[in-house]
């Protein structure tokens, strides 16, 4: 009896049952936050403009956060995202102002951004400088190129390039098309392939994990990559929604970016976690600063919410794996 | 040597979970007296120990200093009863300076919580010159000291509590020669002081030179006490290993094929010169020496976890470069490493995750996994190996010892390797477990794989061994052949006595 209890709590077949199921805690905090915005602002929270815009202001966000979950399932940790969207955005900007074809603009800004994470990775997996430091230095290397290249100063791009960002496609806003698309091609890549599962065991055990014949290195250089090619992409979405490359744009979004990878279940010790979790923590943030706003909640304040929020959620799950 | 008796522990047991780690242990220690502690890597030595400082709680046996009934339940009361453990693997801050290393925790402070540095710089300084040890100055950063002289911290540290039973185990693990002859004159001043010393070691020479009593522990049982002058080399020796075996070990075959392995003159960078054997078909080659004498050095440069200076590996006729544990498993080797928890398994995966980890690439073209193929695999080594578990998707972490040993193990075949290296394959599972290994080492030999086995407890390595190959100190010292493969001569060649 006892034997076939202990099978069916650690097997599920199906998919989603075990997603929820792992997710249970916040998804339940996800609706309980939905119902209560719903009774009290029923007539703005409830439409569908607003789960579109919701699901548009955090798709940057949720794009890098795809990115931060195979990072610190690794053990490390990216601060340098906000950077890289400022580097790649102003970039992309500054060579379509300079009158570039859009594609190609976009894949230099894309390729930019890349080889930074690329610098990270290369640096974190030979040598023992932690990643910490590692990507502060590239927080601050990405950021002052940005400003040199844009003087300082917003880079107008043509009304046309911001339809991108602005636009939608079946009545579904584009970036939020794009992030759908990144959040499949993560979930695929962290679960189903042999990087994904080199991933989860350099995260559990990095010395077992080299005792299996896995490049550690070469994997650990990888994760910085990805993370690198998708903060570029948030940096060009962020350029074509503001019309403009900002060197200023996205300062501090790295904390935002790790506040929903942890809301979403990933360890920060590694070895831990999943895409999904990490879209619901992402959507989490994204609906309580929406739903702050839709109740008039001055800023300051929810900063503080957002803060004893992620300390809460943090907790909770910390408590409930004992 | 008629002092009084301080210490007395009487029939004191142990258990753990599945395993009694000790049973009906008994130890008399006098005032100024070393008393060595003997017994075979497991034995319970370092249990003893801790039960006498306060770490694990006996479960049978009282303990009485000074012929009163003592309760040592955590390290403070050990403390009290001025009870310091000098353990093998030193406890001390590098960046902080002798004195405050020395006072650690029990710095004085003036009235404004200032420490006062002087006051106890000055008391550092006097029991260094109580002890001799006027080469070591307080105000020194500890990681600029010598091995030697840490330990000597240390002991210093133990002394400024008042100890008056030091217990030190393997002292001179990580010593030379001449570091050793200083310690012994320190160790004899500390007699001259009444201090008793309880001195953990298995290198007989130095029990004969520094020792006055010994007491032989053999699988956690008592097996006696005697003063050194009444005992000899060859006595201590039986004592220690001279156990029954109880039909715990399979039959040996003796059906070797040909040569399918052979290291050459292989040489690390650091202090490991000249290995060379050869390794055949259906073979167990085991690896005797003791702890530190270089065996899992050998094994981690065959596997390519660490670099290779000199030398040759050769499979099947054909000289390998290796330089990561990646290509040691596409040659054909695997390596069931000494620490299944830190090497060898990922806890927090559950068993398919484990076993599958090492054949990745055979199982995942791009994302699509071979569920089939997987499944097949799991499923045959686990019911193979025995596993127990009511589920594949079990953690690995939940298992017992002798399961995630059988995982690793499990993970390891699924390569299906030519040479398969085990080391420590039983290292802190139980009895039936091992048994269960035993037969499993066997059977895998049968199938016409090669094994070199890393053990610490001879009667495996005697039993399950074809050859054994003996390593002292970083050097092969032999290799012993059929009648060769006994206790004394393995033992002897390996103390180099």
């Amino acid at each position: 009896m006892r034997r076939e209890k202990s099978k069916t709590q650690v097997e599920s077949s199906n998919p989603i049952v075990r997603f929820v199921k792992e997710n249970s805690g916040i998804i339940i905090a996800l609706m309980a936050l939905c119902i209560i915005l719903s009774i009290m602002v029923p007539d703005k929270f409830l439409t569908y403009n607003n789960f579109t815009t919701v699901l548009r202001s955090i798709s940057t966000t949720a794009i890098m956060a795809f990115g931060m979950t195979f990072v610190i399932i690794t053990g490390g940790i990216d601060l340098s995202v906000g950077s890289i969207v400022a580097l790649s955005g102003t970039l992309c900007a500054g060579l379509i102002s300079s009158s570039w074809n859009y594609a190609a603009a976009v894949i230099i800004g894309l390729a930019v951004g890349t080889l930074c994470g690329a610098f990270n990775g290369f640096v974190i997996s030979r040598t023992e400088i932690p990643p910490f430091i590692v990507t502060m230095g590239m927080m601050n290397i990405a950021r002052g190129a940005s400003y040199i290249y844009s003087s300082g100063k917003p880079i107008r791009t043509p009304d046309d390039f911001g339809s991108f960002g602005n636009g939608y496609f079946l009545s579904i806003p584009i970036p939020v098309i794009v992030m759908t698309v990144l959040m499949i091609l993560s979930i695929l890549l962290l679960s189903k392939s042999k990087f994904g599962r080199s991933v989860y065991a350099i995260g559990g055990n990095k010395e077992a994990a080299r005792f299996s014949g896995i490049n550690t290195k070469n994997v650990i250089w990888l994760v910085y990559v990805l993370i690198g090619f998708l903060a570029s992409a948030a940096g060009i979405i962020t350029a074509s929604r503001l019309y403009s490359g900002q060197p200023t744009v996205a300062q501090g979004i790295e904390m935002d970016v790790i506040a929903a990878t942890v809301l979403g279940g990933v360890s920060m010790a590694g070895g831990v976690g999943k895409i999904g979790g990490t879209m619901i923590g992402a959507i989490i943030i994204g609906v309580l600063s929406t739903g702050m706003n839709l109740l008039k909640i001055p800023s300051f304040y929810q900063m503080i919410v957002m803060g004893i929020v992620i300390l809460l959620a943090v907790y909770l799950d910390v408590r409930r794996k004992k | 040597m008629a002092g009084k008796t301080i210490l007395k522990m009487e029939n004191i047991r142990k258990e753990f979970p599945g395993v009694v780690a000790l049973d009906n242990i008994s130890l008399d220690l006098k005032e100024g007296e070393v008393h060595a502690l003997l017994g075979e890597n497991g034995a319970g030595k370092s249990t003893l120990i801790k039960v006498l400082a306060g770490i694990h709680q006996p479960d049978g046996g009282v303990i009485y200093i000074d012929g009163e009934k003592a309760e040592i339940k955590t390290v403070q009361d050990a403390q009290h009863y001025r009870i310091s453990v000098i353990h093998q693997e030193l406890c001390l801050a590098g960046n902080m300076t002798v004195t405050e290393n020395i006072f650690l925790g029990r710095m004085e402070a003036d009235r404004f919580g200032m420490v006062k540095d002087r006051e106890l710089n000055q008391k550092a300084r006097e029991i260094m010159n109580t002890f001799g040890l006027d080469e070591i100055e307080p105000t020194q950063k500890v990681r600029n000291l010598t091995t030697a002289q840490q330990q000597m911290v240390e002991i210093a540290k133990a002394l400024s509590m008042d100890a008056r039973i030091i217990v030190m185990d393997e002292p001179t693990s990580s010593l030379s020669n001449k570091e050793v002859k200083k310690l012994f004159d320190f160790i004899w001043l500390l007699k001259q002081k009444k201090i008793s010393i309880i001195y953990i070691s298995h290198r007989l020479e130095e029990i004969f030179e520094i020792c006055d009593t010994i007491t032989v522990i053999r699988d956690g049982e008592y097996i006696g006490s005697m003063p050194v002058k009444e005992t000899n080399n060859e006595q201590l020796m039986s004592m220690m290993v001279g156990r029954e075996f109880k039909n715990v070990f399979p039959e040996k075959d003796w059906n070797q094929g040909k040569e399918i392995f052979r290291v050459e003159n292989l040489s690390s960078p650091y202090r490991l010169k000249d290995i060379n054997f050869e390794l055949h078909e259906n073979e167990v080659l085991g690896f005797y020496g003791l702890v530190g004498s270089g065996r899992t050095e050998i094994m981690r440069m065959i596997f390519g976890v660490d670099p290779i200076e000199n030398g040759k590996i050769i499979m099947e006729g054909k000289e390998l470069s290796i330089t990561c544990p990646k290509e040691a498993i596409n040659a054909g080797i695997a390596l069931c490493p000494e620490s299944r928890k830190d090497e060898g398994l990922i806890l927090i995966k559950d068993i398919d995750y484990n076993i599958t980890i090492s054949i990745m690439k055979e199982l995942i073209r791009g994302i699509k996994l071979n569920r089939k193929k997987n499944d097949e695999i799991v499923h045959n080594y686990c019911s193979k190996l025995r596993i127990k578990t009511p589920s594949y998707k079990q953690k690995v972490r939940n298992l017992s010892g002798g399961n995630q040993q059988k995982v690793v193990l499990a993970k390891w075949l699924a390569t299906r390797p030519k040479v398969l290296i085990l080391d420590e394959p039983t290292r802190g599972i139980d009895v039936g477990a091992k048994q269960e290994i035993y037969q499993l080492i066997k059977e895998l030999a049968g199938t016409g794989i090669g094994i070199l086995l890393i053990s610490s407890e001879l009667p495996e390595i005697i039993n399950l061994s074809h050859r054994v190959l003996v390593m002292r100190e970083m050097r092969q010292v032999g290799i012993l052949e059929k009648d060769e493969i006994m206790q004394e001569t393995i033992i002897r060649n390996a103390l180099g006595g």
